[in-house]
């Protein structure tokens, strides 16, 4: 076995890393199978409101019942339903805001790394403005002037989030640059083009990958924070920050009502962070000798 | 120069590379001449060892060589053709290179495979299966199991990722190899077999190569001339035999000097170059190694010395013009 | 005279996703004061990790047992990571290979050189500054008190090392465990730095541990060598001997293989062994250089015997001595 090989063989505690790995994918799965088909196996509509059984506490509670397992919101809504549908907006707002951030982060750090000199000198100049910028007092600021819909909340989120993307990448490139097998590629002939696509970018995806699940777990919290100050997805969808933010009003008087969407926040997030990590480390070549 | 003699393969004629590098916000930035006025020329079929030590500039010449980066001054040739603005793909069938360090030269996410394809993929003019071919016969020749293909770098040792890197740097049938420092990250007996392949293989294809090495004993072993660098330039050029035997330059004395043998009894030499180390920032004036030089006489602190032909090796002394 | 170091069949194990690891197995080795004992080998021989199980500096995960293990009358086996680390930098010291790493980037040359000192000794800030300047100086850096405000990056490779062994020196330890110390240098400071540890060696009677794969500075600088392959120690004893009549076919493999400048010969090929190292993973049958070796034979796979070859000169072979003067 080589030095190296030995050495990552023992820095790795393997073990450890599977097991987070495991909680993460489960976690997410069953967030992403939620999302899918949840809404259609629950029995409620979780528009609908019933305001005759209002506020009704969750099954496992006295007054509560089985005909609403988590119980109903102010307005009558099924507390369960309205969550289940929320899981579907949560995924999506998370998923495509990293699409959206991910694709300008990477491509301006990628450029910048690389190409060096002047075209860095730009892209550099564009990260510090962006990181100038107060991001939660634009997003209000647009949502504001622009009205609060679902594609405006992606838009605004994935245009403020991308500069941790261009930062990563921008450093792993410029370090790849100046490795001996770009030097190679590039003296056997390769276009430019082909070396970025072929040989930097797989190499930058590792730390991209922790990048992206970090910037997702952040745009989903977000897009609750906005929905929670009323410029977020618009109601009567069920955010969980809405139903965190509507629930406001109550949380003295009946807990579950902003502890569940709250509870719910908080694992999905954590899911997506440790499924994050242990993906990282399972692609690393050095783990496959 | 033997008459008739086929013309050079490749060429450096007054190569210099300069660098700024930046000071900070207040003062300028600095100038480091890594190249200096080096000139060659290297005919089919030799092998030109470029032996110094860190600082000397030999990477930097190396890549002004594969015409992966431009001269400041000065052109590099290659079969006649400049170095640097030859198309990418021509370049490619002249001259290829083999680096050190076998971790960091092969791409980690590719398969051995598609590494060693890499320049024929670039051509953009065969067929998968006339690559797989090519490839199969290339691994064969240095000495790779098949079954080696379909691996990654890091299933496989040092030796064999240098192996690699040779097959990679031959398949395109180049006629130039720039191996730098091809064994020095590997194992001692690894080196030795790594050393008789490109042996091997420069004979049976008729390489050309340019050898750059701080070890002594393995310029010794495969080239047929060898040049001493010091600090950008090159002090001393001759025919590797009279290079070992008679050095005329203090510092490839020095160099000479300082290398360990395995002969047990010798003790270690004492080369006399006091403890001041070459700074490619502040080159000294005169001659760039009187700092350093046992011999060195008041001329030497102010005046460069110029290059002293002789009748087929060069130097560059006041001791010696 | 007590030897400074006694190891004793020195075994490591590292459990692994693959089974355990087994990179040291049964080395023994003594050294005298004022001796310089070489450990040579390749890359995977265990040599490294020998060093940190004498430190004990191994992986959390590592086991480390041997039958003894004595700093000069010092037991190290019994002993926790807080009794260890009053040994280490007082009696025992390493220096490493990459004098860029193995400095602390973060603080100045004179900060890490007191802090060694102060940590075992009773000294003022103000005498401990004094004896690390004394201490650079005595180890060839000029300016040494403008050196002490220096941090690393502000040394070249050279004295960046000279710093290490400076550092290493200050408390007069008794063994330095010296790990490649030269291998990342330019060839005429290597010549330097050896120059150096063996002035140093001669003036505070140290014994040296040096660890290398390098063979022609074990021939220069040591007096005593073992080779390593595979986790043990195939071959030991004077440098002369050793190789002036290699017993080991391995060793002798070793020894083809560098070309000696001023006796290469070109057009000839440089001697080689066939094959790779066997992986450390779990047991292994008899000799561990039997899937290479040029003379290898049935018996081979049993547990191989240790033969002495005259004072203190040991090997691990089945064959007779006579067997191993064939060619290969």
């Amino acid at each position: 076995m080589t030095d190296d090989a030995l050495r990552a063989t023992i820095a790795l505690p393997h073990r450890l890393r599977h097991g987070g790995f495991v909680v993460g994918a489960a976690i997410v799965g069953f967030v992403i199978v939620t999302a899918l088909v949840g809404p259609m196996l629950v029995p409620h509509d979780p528009f609908a409101q019933d305001l005759v059984n209002r506020l009704v506490p969750p099954m496992w509670t006295d007054g509560g019942s089985a005909g609403h397992v988590l119980g109903t919101d102010q307005v009558g809504r099924d507390y369960l339903a309205r969550l289940v549908y929320g899981a579907r907006i949560s995924l999506l707002i998370g998923l495509s805001t990293v699409l959206v951030s991910g694709l300008i982060g990477t491509t301006l750090g990628v450029a910048g790394g690389f190409f060096g000199g002047r075209v860095d000198d730009v892209v550099t100049f564009v990260i510090t403005c962006r990181l100038a910028v107060p991001l939660i007092l634009v997003a209000l600021a647009v949502v504001s002037l622009v009205g609060s819909s679902f594609l405006v909340v992606v838009v605004t989120l994935g245009l403020l989030l991308w500069e941790r993307f261009a930062v990563v990448a921008r450093a792993t490139s410029s370090q790849i640059r100046n490795l001996d097998y770009v030097a190679a590629a590039r003296a056997a002939g390769c276009s430019r083009g082909y070396i970025l696509l072929r040989e930097v970018l797989p190499n930058i995806l590792n730390p991209l990958i922790v990048v992206a699940t970090l910037e997702m777990a952040l745009a989903i919290l977000l897009e609750a924070a906005l929905s929670f100050l009323g410029l977020g997805v618009p109601p009567p969808l069920p955010s969980w920050g809405l139903m965190i933010a509507e629930a406001r009003d109550y949380m003295f008087f009946q807990a579950w009502v902003i502890v569940i969407p709250g509870l719910a926040l908080l694992v999905f997030v954590l899911g997506i962070n440790l499924l994050g990590d242990g993906l990282r480390d399972l692609l690393a070549p050095e783990s496959r000798a | 120069m033997i008459p008739g003699a086929a013309p050079p393969i490749l060429e450096a004629n007054a190569l210099s590379r300069s660098f700024q590098v930046g000071q900070g916000l207040f003062a300028a930035p600095k100038t480091i001449t890594a190249v200096d006025d080096v000139s060659f020329a290297l005919r089919p079929g030799e092998v030109l060892g470029i032996v110094g030590e860190s600082g000397c500039g030999k990477t930097t010449l190396a890549r002004m060589l594969l015409g992966l980066m431009a001269p400041s001054v000065g052109e590099a040739r290659i079969d006649g053709r400049p170095a640097h603005g030859l198309d990418g793909r021509k370049r490619a069938r002249l001259i290829q290179p083999v680096f050190q360090d076998p971790y960091s030269s092969l791409n980690p996410r590719r398969r051995i495979r598609d590494i060693v394809a890499l320049p024929l993929i670039a051509q953009r003019r065969f067929g998968a299966r006339d690559i797989d071919r090519q490839v199969g016969a290339m691994l064969e020749r240095v000495g790779l199991a098949p079954e080696l293909a379909a691996r990654l770098p890091v299933q496989l040792s040092g030796g064999q990722r240098q192996r690699v890197a040779i097959a990679r740097a031959l398949v395109a049938e180049p006629k130039v190899v720039i191996c730098d420092e091809p064994t020095s990250a590997l194992d001692v007996s690894v080196q030795a077999q790594i050393l008789n392949l490109l042996d091997d293989l420069r004979r049976d294809l008729n390489l050309t190569y340019l050898l750059i090495s701080h070890n002594l004993a393995v310029v010794e072993h495969l080239a047929s001339r060898v040049a001493v660098m010091y600090l950008g330039r090159i002090v001393e050029e001759a025919p590797v035999e009279q290079l070992f035997a008679s050095p005329r330059h203090p510092y490839t004395r020095a160099l000479l000097a300082s290398v360990l043998t395995p002969e047990p009894g010798l003790g270690i030499p004492d080369v006399g170059l006091g403890t001041t180390l070459p700074d490619p920032t502040n080159v000294p004036a005169g001659c760039r190694f009187h700092p350093r030089c046992p011999q060195a006489m008041d001329t030497c602190r102010t005046v460069p010395p110029r290059r002293v032909p002789a009748q087929d090796s060069s130097v560059e002394c006041h001791l010696f013009g | 005279m007590t030897p400074i170091l006694t190891v004793e069949r020195l075994r490591v194990e590292i459990p692994v996703k693959a089974g355990l690891l087994r990179p040291v197995r049964g080395i023994d080795l003594a050294l005298s004061a004022g001796e310089t004992h070489g450990l040579v080998g390749e890359s995977g021989s265990g040599k490294s990790l020998t060093a940190l199980g004498i430190m004990g500096l191994l992986p959390r995960r590592a086991r480390r047992s041997a039958a003894q293990l004595r700093l000069g009358d010092l037991d190290l086996l019994p002993l926790g990571e807080r009794a260890m680390e009053d040994v280490r930098g007082d009696r025992l010291a390493m220096i490493f290979q990459e004098p860029m790493t193995s400095l602390n980037p973060a603080f100045t040359i004179g900060a890490q050189l007191t802090e060694t000192l102060r940590r075992h000794r009773r000294v003022s800030r103000r005498e401990a500054l004094e004896r690390a300047a004394a201490m650079l100086a005595r180890v060839g850096i000029s300016s040494p008190r403008t050196r002490l405000a220096q941090y690393p990056h502000q040394l070249s490779g050279g004295l960046r090392q000279r710093a290490m062994i400076a550092m290493a020196l200050l408390c007069e330890p008794r063994l330095l465990i010296a790990d490649e110390p030269t291998t990342a240098l330019d060839v005429t400071v290597q010549a330097q730095i050896l120059r150096l540890l063996a002035e140093l060696q001669r003036a505070m009677g140290l014994a040296i541990l040096l660890i290398t794969h390098d063979l022609s500075v074990v021939a220069r600088v040591a007096q005593c060598v073992s080779v390593m392959y595979a986790g043990e120690i195939v071959e030991t004893g004077a440098v002369a001997d050793v190789f002036a009549r290699p017993m080991h076919p391995y060793t002798r493999g070793l020894l083809s293989a560098v070309p000696v400048p001023g006796k290469v010969k070109r057009g000839e090929p440089l001697g080689t062994i066939a094959g790779v190292v066997p992986s450390l993973v779990g047991e292994i049958d008899g000799c561990a250089f039997r899937t290479r070796c040029p003379a290898a034979h049935d018996a081979c796979v049993r547990p191989v015997p240790v033969r002495t070859a005259g004072a203190g000169r040991r090997y691990r072979c089945h064959l007779s001595p006579g067997a191993t003067e064939a060619p290969p």
